[in-house]
């Protein structure tokens, strides 16, 4: 409620409106932002360490791809007092130009990242910068940036604070310095109030899980209080790089519409239409602009907000092909198996990679992993790992459209026992991993996967397929199993069944022993090979059975 | 079959086996099949008996194994411990005398009574030996007055002399014997309450017959000793049992055999006993229609089975019953005849309906 004093002028009394209009200002997006940092994923100081860790090593792994490095990160977290933790991140990727280092780490929403559509760790622009803005609110530290572009150049050195009311960096501190032994890359270090634990949800687990689906990367890590861990790298084979792609007319929304006609290079909406999206020829054009009743020779700048409006109706009726698929780089399944190894004791893993599919003008693939048996325990609820173009998704699993397809999987047809409307228990992990040029989140902090029907299909039908895989594994070694175990049980009622034919006959035990072992011996292939059918005389029974 | 030593039957059994081993040979017991697509009703015998489709069971087979062990054990256990002491057992005794658990393993040999009880009649059809030859009894369940006089185990009992108790008919009977049989007729009824009040009545004195009840179904024991009589004495057998569908099964166990014992039919089946009541006919004749208890689910489900039994589908006179039973909508208890006076039963009803040969068949 805006409580408004009516205090009289004495001229003449103001209204209530233009005392109003006093109040009313714009609110800076960093000051939005510090009240709603929950959105970010700065709801708790255990949260807020892994968020801050998280968006540095995400931006690092996707800084070397853009290069083409294989990547090699280095995590240190330190404890500085009871409540307060430094994080240094350090990569190997390209660096980044000097003029551009205050606004990627002290300016919210400012990124190369939001308004491509390519399939990237980051995509919002906000990660970082958020991260550095959470540090400067709980310990009014700078955030600390080294960053070299090449071996012949020197690093530039910052320290920065972001100006909340204007959303504009503040340098603290600039210089030009010497990095030695670092050909190119990036260190950002970042000092928070947080809360560091193990387990569940840890920055441990998110490095781990980060390993699993990226393992072309070294990670090294240093926790507090314990030695240095290094996840190796597993693969030195580059995964296909992604491509940028322009938007597919089924995907946008009317807004974005008419700010894209703002924005176009085009003279004309005919070739507006061509050049800003994916898959529209000329023929396309054409027919949008004729059924739209819009001059396709027309400005785009000249475009009325209704015609945009018949523009954007008329897309959604036009028949257009589907967006370009070889965008999205997959981890490839025996990448991901490779990740899984390093990660999960299992006896059995399968991967499946889906072709790419497409929900609302964007492509999107699906690929999923089964880790089985081994150390994993047998009575517990499965693991689901769930990732976003490479990056470990810990929070919200509920949420998540993937938690959902592997709920709404029938695991009892592969072998796994399942209650209803639970995931299936048993010694499995589930690694499903999505990749996109646009991942639908649930929300900012991109914690959960939004559950679009299309996603789901796909998800679910990766997880069938490497469910009949697991299933034929489970088959066969159950059968084994049994098999052993028959054996063993007939081993065990040799001696009864002589001792009994001893008593019932006189003859000598052991004698018929030997030879009932004999034929057990010549005979196992054939009883290995019987299936377990009920005997032939089953007794007849009937409702009056007569008493004894 | 009854000069058949049991103890020699049962080690030639061993024998055989031993045999098949000592050539390597998967050991195999054949015999027939139990399992009611090999029950048929013999239309010339009136009885139900196995058919001539044989079964094997052997031992080196998953699904077999452990009924085969379970057949050799019980065998042996009853030749070493029963037949050569020459002492009887009941079959829970048999059942824990088998029941133990197999050295290295979970497994017991049996876990419930009723896998012995099965291992039992399957030895009965393996051998052609019953299971009274094998010295394994069950409950005593029945009770039997009148004018008859029998020695058992070298004690003379005379059943007219044995006050309200009545003589306690014993689980293996084949061993009785008729000494003196003064009566005329046997009156089997499936109400030890009616049995205690035609007793109390001194019916079977002023009648000249036997009375024999055995709660509910008709144990073997009974079933032997009436069809002794009937056979020995020539005494004709009359059977009384609730006006419902049970106790017209009663009847046909009697008469007919059951399944589950097709294989000792001959031994047990007396195809000449007659169903007394009670009928539709008396409930209509004697107005006992206020004394009805309304079918459920069960009795009509268990009706519809009766009525297609080989042996009564085509009996004009039973379809007769079950369709007044269903018009009825209710089924009746013997002792809705008190109705009408409590010695109605057995100054007036059994009576007149015998002297006027009111029976089914």
């Amino acid at each position: 409620m805006v409580q408004t004093k009516l205090v009289g002028d004495k001229e003449r009394p103001k209204s209530v409106a233009e005392e109003l209009a006093k109040k009313q200002q714009a609110i800076s997006i960093s000051e939005f932002f510090t009240k709603n940092r929950h959105l970010l994923g700065f709801d708790n100081p255990r949260k807020a360490l892994l968020t801050t860790v998280k968006e540095a090593v995400d931006n690092s792994l996707d800084a070397c791809e853009e290069m083409h490095v294989l990547p090699e990160i280095k995590v240190i977290v330190e404890q500085v007092s009871e409540d307060r933790f430094k994080v240094t991140v350090e990569d190997n990727g390209p660096g980044i130009v000097k003029q551009q280092i205050p606004n990627i780490f002290a300016k919210l929403l400012y990124g190369s990242k939001f308004h491509r559509l390519k399939m990237s760790r980051g995509q919002q622009g906000i990660g970082i910068s958020a991260a550095a803005l959470y540090g400067q609110l709980t310990t009014g530290k700078p955030v600390r940036i080294i960053s070299k572009t090449g071996p012949k150049t020197q690093a530039h050195y910052y320290e920065l604070h972001l100006n909340t009311k204007t959303n504009e960096p503040e340098i603290l501190k600039e210089e030009e310095r010497e990095w030695e032994n670092k050909d190119h890359g990036t260190k950002v270090q970042i000092e928070l109030e947080g809360k560091y634990h193990k387990g569940k949800l840890s920055v441990d687990e998110f490095l781990q899980l980060t390993a699993v689906a990226n393992p072309q990367s070294i990670i090294i890590y240093k926790a507090p209080d314990a030695d240095i861990i290094e996840f190796p790298r597993t693969s030195k084979e580059f995964s296909k790089e992604a491509k940028e792609i322009k938007p597919h007319p089924y995907g946008i929304e009317l807004g974005m519409l008419m700010n894209m006609l703002k924005d176009t290079k085009a003279s004309s909406v005919y070739g507006f239409l061509q050049q800003d999206f994916s898959r529209v020829s000329s023929n396309i054009a054409r027919e949008i602009c004729t059924k739209a009743g819009v001059d396709e020779r027309a400005k785009p700048l000249q475009v009325t907000p209704e015609e945009a409006e018949k523009i954007f109706r008329v897309i959604k009726e036009t028949k257009i092909m589907a967006p370009p698929t070889d965008c999205l780089s997959a981890i490839g399944e025996e990448q991901m198996i490779k990740g899984l190894k390093k990660e999960v004791n299992a006896e059995f893993f399968a991967a499946v990679t889906r072709p790419p599919s497409v929900y609302r003008g964007f492509p999107f693939l699906i690929e999923v992993a089964l880790a089985y048996g081994g150390n994993l325990p047998a009575d517990e609820l499965v693991e689901v790992y769930r990732f976003a173009n490479r990056v470990p998704l810990q929070h919200q699993a509920g949420a998540c459209a993937i938690t959902k397809s592997v709920i709404q999987t029938a695991w009892k047809n592969y072998g796994i026992s399942q209650s209803k409307g639970a995931l299936p228990a048993g010694p499995v992990v589930v690694m499903v991993h999505i990749a996109s040029v646009w991942v639908p989140f649930t929300s900012e902090s991109k914690e959960a996967v939004a559950s679009y029907q299309e996603i789901v299909k796909e998800i679910k039908l990766g997880l069938q397929e490497a469910g009949r895989k697991l299933a034929l594994h489970i088959r066969r070694t159950v059968k084994a199993r049994e098999q052993q175990e028959r054996v063993g049980l007939f081993e065990k009622y040799i001696p009864e069944l002589a001792q009994a034919l001893h008593s019932l006959t006189g003859e000598k035990k052991l004698e018929i022993e030997e030879h009932l072992e004999k034929i057990l011996k010549k005979g196992l292939k054939d009883l290995l090979a019987q299936a377990n059918v009920p005997e032939k005389e089953t007794k007849g029974e009937d409702n009056g059975n007569t008493g004894s | 079959m009854a000069t058949q030593d049991p103890k020699k039957t049962l080690k030639e059994l061993g024998e055989k086996i031993v045999a098949q081993t000592k050539k390597d040979r998967n050991p195999e017991i054949t015999f027939q099949l139990r399992n009611l697509s090999n029950i048929v009703y013999d239309k010339k015998t009136k009885t139900l008996r196995l058919g001539d489709k044989i079964g094997s069971r052997t031992f080196f087979n998953v699904a077999h194994a452990k009924k085969f062990l379970q057949t050799v054990e019980i065998a042996s256990i009853i030749k070493k411990e029963l037949l050569e002491s020459g002492k009887h057992e009941h079959l829970r005794g048999v059942f824990y005398m088998t029941k133990r658990t197999i050295p290295g393993t979970k497994v017991n040999i049996v876990d419930e009574q009723n896998e012995s009880d099965k291992v039992i009649e399957d030895l009965e059809v393996i051998t052609g030996l019953s299971r009274e030859q094998l010295h394994v009894s069950a409950n005593k369940m029945g009770t039997m007055v009148g004018n008859i006089v029998l020695e058992d185990v070298g004690d003379t009992i005379d059943c007219s002399k044995l006050g309200r108790g009545g003589y306690s008919i014993p689980s293996i009977t084949d061993e009785l014997a008729f000494k003196t049989v003064g009566a005329k007729y046997i009156l089997y009824m499936e109400k030890a309450a009616i049995f205690e009040r035609l007793n109390e009545d001194k019916f079977w004195q002023k009648n000249n017959c036997i009375l024999v009840t055995s709660q509910g179904q008709t144990t073997r024991g009974i079933r032997r000793l009436l069809q002794r009589l009937s056979e020995e004495k020539d005494l004709p057998i009359y059977v009384l049992t609730d006006f419902d569908c049970w106790g017209f099964y009663i009847y046909s166990v009697i008469k007919y055999g059951s399944i589950a014992l097709a294989h000792a039919s001959e031994r047990l089946t007396i195809p000449n006993v007659k169903f007394l009541g009670i009928t539709a006919d008396d409930i209509l004749k004697y107005d006992l229609k206020k004394h009805l208890i309304k079918l459920n689910d069960q009795d009509l489900a268990r009706m519809k089975q009766v009525s297609e039994y080989e042996w009564f589908k085509d009996n004009k006179d039973w379809q007769r019953q079950l369709k007044m039973m269903k018009e009825f909508g209710a089924k009746a208890e013997i002792q809705a005849l008190s109705a009408r006076g409590i010695s109605f039963i057995s100054e007036k009803y059994l009576p007149e309906k015998i002297k006027n040969k009111e029976f089914l068949e």
